[in-house]
């Protein structure tokens, strides 16, 4: 098996390693480099780096008058704090203006483990999703996250990109014909009596649930929903069509992130079953990763189950 | 001073008519906190600021923020006087058939530097825009408009500590101390002073100036540009609903538009007001 390796990890590398190619690429922080990863910008580039202490707020307004200047801005926090607590700030310094900032929320989900409840940020997808114009990312192993920052970099306008603390099983470098574009979910493995939508640390869960079913003959389709917004709607309706009946899995609340986008989605277009697994509307607690995730259903078994609740909604 | 004295009090004189007319029109608009800053940003916008009406997307201008948001009924008057806009356009504040919406907006006005309108998030970018022009070696300079009331948001104290840590001199901030807020004198509803002393504290020069004396205000401005190092908050001592008799110093006149008798009695004592400065 491939070496595990965090999406935090994959982005400070990829940052550090973009730095010389991307003059106007400025990094801020708020007190958690070590953990964001931002701290390997910092040491290949520290004069582009600002720690701005613990104060998201002004770290994000900050960033704004960097964009209104023509600077690239990536401000860095939990993702609790990036996109919790400096909510109204990109939501009125950042989108209404559309200024050029990404927004990174770092420890994203149940994963943060033991530190518990206040730092389990459930809610990012779902908050920053409601912005007019925001495009939000959650990338699943570190190969997805270089092209993904490579392709913010790229892109001019507000974002947010969340980044997962746990090492995770690197997949999308195994896909043939993998790409990677803001707004185009990646189809992970064919399928043809459902559809698993995941996104994140879940994909690889995901996979693993895909190819045990493979084994009671159910034939599951996955897609890496890497973008929650804008949503790619085509290949959403594409498995309705084909697959019949859905599962989303996310590391978030099943009220607002990726569950909502799909149903609000298909609801319209080409209603079929989308069973929703994720967080059930509750907060989390402490506890090492792993049991946390388990106790929260957040495993492969846990999809396994919604994909049989899927395929018994399915209509003749 | 480059302008001359009776030059800035008649855009002062005028810019408060016209900011009574906009409020009027439209039935709703902040005129108390918008006639205690119209001097200091006729200031800036006539004598201080490095601005070209015909270029006001210039890499190299001095940048203003707005962060008191809400005082569109100054802001808007100064840069149509100052060339961005017809004044005509003025007539379509708040609606939705114009582009001057209620709160400062950067897109859609020209000349607006910073979208503002959530109280304390216009010093942050602020911050960030002096950050920028140190980090690009370029020789503008930033000023941001604070409200006195504005100051009880705990990110504007955040923004304190980040632009004394980056040693930003090419930051000037202005507050608006007119002492008002909605619920009333700032004093009850949260006392913010001694505001030099906190200031000082924060890493920051201080000055502090008669907000409706054009001459001195001018003169802060000149002498923050002399001083290094940290940036300057100019601590301006103004009336709520300058140039109003009955709109001084009531918190009432916060956010509210005259009705038609009120407006005919504002619009005379302006009006004279005006017509004093042109007959000069």
């Amino acid at each position: 098996m491939a070496e595990k390796i965090a999406t935090r990890a994959a982005y400070g590398k990829a940052l550090a390693e973009l730095a010389e190619r991307e003059p106007n690429l400025v990094v801020l922080d708020a007190d958690l480099s070590g953990s964001t990863m931002s701290k390997d910008f910092a040491a290949v580039c520290p004069d582009r780096f600002f720690d701005m202490g613990i104060a998201e707020a002004n770290m994000v307004g900050v960033a704004a008058g960097l964009a209104a200047c023509g600077k690239k801005p990536f401000v860095n926090s939990f993702a609790m704090f990036a996109a919790g607590r400096a909510w109204e700030q990109v939501r009125n310094s950042v989108a209404y203006p559309r200024l050029n900032v990404k927004v990174v929320g770092s420890h994203g989900g149940l994963s943060v483990g033991e530190d518990g409840a206040t730092h389990q940020c459930i809610e990012d997808l779902a908050i920053m999703r409601a912005i007019p114009g925001m495009t939000v990312l959650c990338p699943c192993d570190a190969h997805e996250m270089r092209a993904a920052v490579e392709a913010l970099l790229a892109y001019e306008g507000p974002a947010y990109l969340r980044l997962g603390r746990l090492a995770v099983e690197t997949v999308t470098d195994q896909v043939p014909g993998y790409s990677f574009a803001i707004g185009k979910g990646a189809l992970l493995r064919p399928g043809t009596d459902v559809t698993v939508v995941a996104v994140g640390m879940m994909v690889q869960m995901a996979l693993a649930a895909a190819e045990q079913l493979a084994g009671e003959g159910i034939s599951v389709r996955v897609i890496d929903m890497h973008t929650i917004k804008p949503l790619d709607t085509e290949i959403l309706l594409q498995a309705a069509k084909e697959t019949g009946c859905l599962v989303t899995t996310e590391e978030a609340n099943i009220v607002g992130g990726l569950g909502s986008a799909v149903t609000e989605c298909l609801s319209s277009a080409y209603p079929v079953p989308v069973v929703r697994h994720g967080v059930k509307d509750v907060f989390g607690r402490s506890g090492a990763a792993q049991k946390v995730l388990a106790a929260y259903g957040l495993t492969v078994e846990g999809i396994v189950d919604k994909v049989r609740q899927a395929i018994s909604l399915k209509r003749g | 001073m480059k302008t001359q004295l009776h030059t800035l009090e008649t855009v002062a004189a005028k810019g408060r008519l016209l900011g009574l007319d906009m409020v009027y029109q439209c039935a709703s608009g902040h005129l108390g906190g918008s006639f205690s800053a119209m001097d200091i940003l006729t200031v800036l916008y006539f004598e201080t600021m490095r601005v070209d009406p015909a270029r006001p997307d210039d890499p190299d201008r001095d940048r203003f923020v707005l962060s008191k948001g809400h005082c569109t009924p100054a802001l808007y008057p100064i840069l149509a006087q100052r060339g961005f806009f017809p004044e005509e356009d003025l007539k379509l504040f708040r609606s939705v058939d114009g582009h001057l919406s209620g709160h400062a907006e950067m897109h859609h006005v020209r000349g607006v530097d910073m979208s503002t309108g959530s109280l304390g998030q216009g010093i942050s970018a602020a911050v960030g825009m002096a950050l920028a022009g140190k980090l690009d070696q370029k020789d503008y300079r930033v000023y941001a408009l604070l409200g006195d009331g504005e100051i009880e948001e705990g990110q504007v104290w955040e923004a304190f500590m980040s632009a004394a840590k980056y040693h930003l001199d090419n930051l000037c901030a202005v507050i608006d101390v007119n002492g008002l807020q909605i619920d009333g004198k700032t004093a009850d509803v949260m006392p913010t002073e001694p505001l030099d002393k906190k200031l000082e504290a924060f890493g920051w020069h201080v000055l502090k100036v008669d907000g409706h004396d054009l001459t001195a205000v001018a003169e802060a401005f000149e002498q923050a540009k002399g001083l290094a190092g940290a940036p300057t908050m100019i601590l301006a001592k103004t009336v709520k609903g300058k140039g109003v008799s009955f709109m001084e110093n009531q918190a009432g006149w916060h956010g509210k538009a005259p009705n038609a008798e009120q407006y005919q009695a504002a619009r005379q004592e302006l009006a004279a007001a005006l017509a004093e400065k042109e007959g000069k």
